[in-house]
């Protein structure tokens, strides 16, 4: 058991994902890049119990998500059972396997809301980024969802290649009905870390983009909400980690890991625990890996005799060992990190569009997955 | 009609569908509940909208929460609230009662 120095938060975010199968094969995807060696799914009984657990801890906002969540048969019981218990619950899916049938029994669940995502405006694109064809029929599971009465959130994942087209994309959320809609520029994580070069937008395109938010929020005032998601390799500060690592929000996996966050299972050096192992209130108050990096007592210089260590936490835990090989750095976007350079570099390096398009995405599909767990085993 | 003016004293204001009002023990308060976010509401804003339940008119409202709080003085209080509620979209209001 280790010691809590910090006083424990409540883990009002919680997230079940409940498979990494899914039908899309998204090249920005945050699933971990060896999801096809994570066998054994949670069963629904497990799930059941492990909802109970959360909820008992003061989780009130549950997001079920995946992979494609509408992969499990079992997803009516889960929400069902989440209902029971008083979440709130949030379905965050693809659309793809959302028919009539499933939607009215998700209706009876007790389902709160929806959450469709979009990969652009176009079907060119979307269907080029998701390799898939689905254009057509995420529009019909809007539809539907609309029909169904629920709340809808658009989320749209923007980057290099749909960030001009945002505009369109407000459009289409417009169209389709959504109350809100997630614009969230693509954080550097697992498949998008991959494809980096290819999506991150020029700093020009990032600003362009703003400019238009700004214009359609104050021509369109509360009809649609915009949620701006930036990502920070342009700032000078870096962004709180999840609201501050292990106070807010936590992530179980389709094999029963827990994580801080959505990337966690990178980190070196942490132990994830295991809701097959151990409760989710030991986990949440006891693990080493939830206590490693809450209040500051962790921080190295610069952080630590920072007077805005409060405000950032140190950043992003992800992000610092991505780009300093350690997990406990400041996060380089800091421009007070001795490491900021490795930042500018990325971010000030020529990217002409020709040769974004000549390099081969990486999609999000078993095969890449399994090449890459094949190349991470080489000597 | 069914969006009558805001705080006219003889509708009924009811949390708006797209939301969910309930009792949190864990955090010892009221809270309104929407797609992935919540706001933890203090007592007073917490009593106003578990009265909003379609079924009393602001005028009721109001007198009963003169009496709760035991104070003749609140009504601009809550017709403070109620006005940004509505802005925010957390409350709508009706000419009739919600069955």
């Amino acid at each position: 058991m280790n010691a809590v120095a910090v006083p424990a938060t409540l883990p009002l975010w919680t997230v079940a994902e409940l498979t990494y199968r899914c039908p899309l094969h998204c090249a920005f995807c945050s699933n971990p890049v060896d999801f096809a060696k994570i066998q054994s799914e949670l069963s629904t009984q497990e799930w059941c119990r492990v909802l109970a657990e959360a909820r008992s801890l003061g989780a009130v906002q549950l997001g079920l998500t995946g992979g494609e969540p509408l992969s499990r048969p079992d997803l009516e019981e889960i929400v069902a059972e989440a209902h029971r218990l008083g979440f709130y619950t949030n379905l965050i899916t693809s659309g793809v396997g959302l028919n009539e049938t499933r939607m009215r029994a998700l209706k009876e669940a007790g389902l709160d809301h929806v959450q469709l995502s979009f990969q652009d405006s176009t079907r060119e694109l979307n269907d080029f980024l998701s390799s898939t064809r689905t254009f057509e029929l995420k529009r019909r599971v809007a539809t539907l969802i609309k029909a169904h009465g629920f709340p809808m959130v658009m989320n749209c994942v923007i980057h290099r290649l749909n960030i001009d087209h945002v505009d369109k994309i407000i459009d289409l959320a417009l169209e389709i009905g959504a109350e809100y809609l997630e614009l969230a520029n693509t954080q550097f994580y697992g498949w998008a870390d991959l494809n980096r070069s290819q999506l991150l937008p020029t700093r020009e395109q990032l600003a362009h983009s703003e400019a238009v938010v700004a214009g359609y929020r104050q021509r369109i005032g509360n009809r649609l909400r915009i949620l701006h998601v930036i990502s920070d390799l342009y700032e000078t500060r870096p962004k709180r980690c999840m609201n501050g690592w292990g106070t807010t929000f936590m992530v179980i996996a389709p094999d029963g890991l827990v994580m801080p966050c959505h990337a966690a299972r990178m980190l070196p050096g942490i132990k994830l625990p295991s809701v097959r192992e151990a409760s989710l209130r030991d986990i949440w108050l006891d693990s080493a890996a939830f206590n490693r990096f809450r209040g500051d007592q962790w921080m190295p210089e610069p952080c630590r005799s920072c007077p805005e260590k409060l405000k950032d936490l140190g950043g992003c835990r992800c992000q610092a060992f991505l780009l300093t090989g350690d997990v406990a750095a400041t996060d380089p976007v800091c421009d007070k990190s001795p490491l900021h350079g490795r930042v500018l570099e990325i971010v000030n390096a020529p990217r002409p569009l020709r040769a974004v398009v000549e390099r081969p995405l990486m999609f999000r599909t078993p095969e890449n997955s399994q090449q890459l767990i094949a190349e991470a085993a080489q000597p | 009609m069914d969006n009558p003016t805001p705080l006219s004293r003889s509708a009924y204001p009811r949390v708006a569908p797209l939301y969910r009002f309930q009792w949190e023990a864990a955090q010892n308060a009221y809270v309104l509940l929407f797609p992935e976010g919540m706001v933890q509401l203090n007592v007073a804003a917490g009593e106003i909208l578990r009265r909003c339940d379609g079924k009393r008119t602001a005028h009721e409202i109001i007198a009963d929460l003169r009496q709760a709080f035991q104070s003749d003085a609140i009504d601009a209080d809550v017709e403070d609230f109620l006005r940004s509620a509505t802005h925010d979209g957390w409350v709508e209001w009706r000419d009739t009662v919600t069955p």
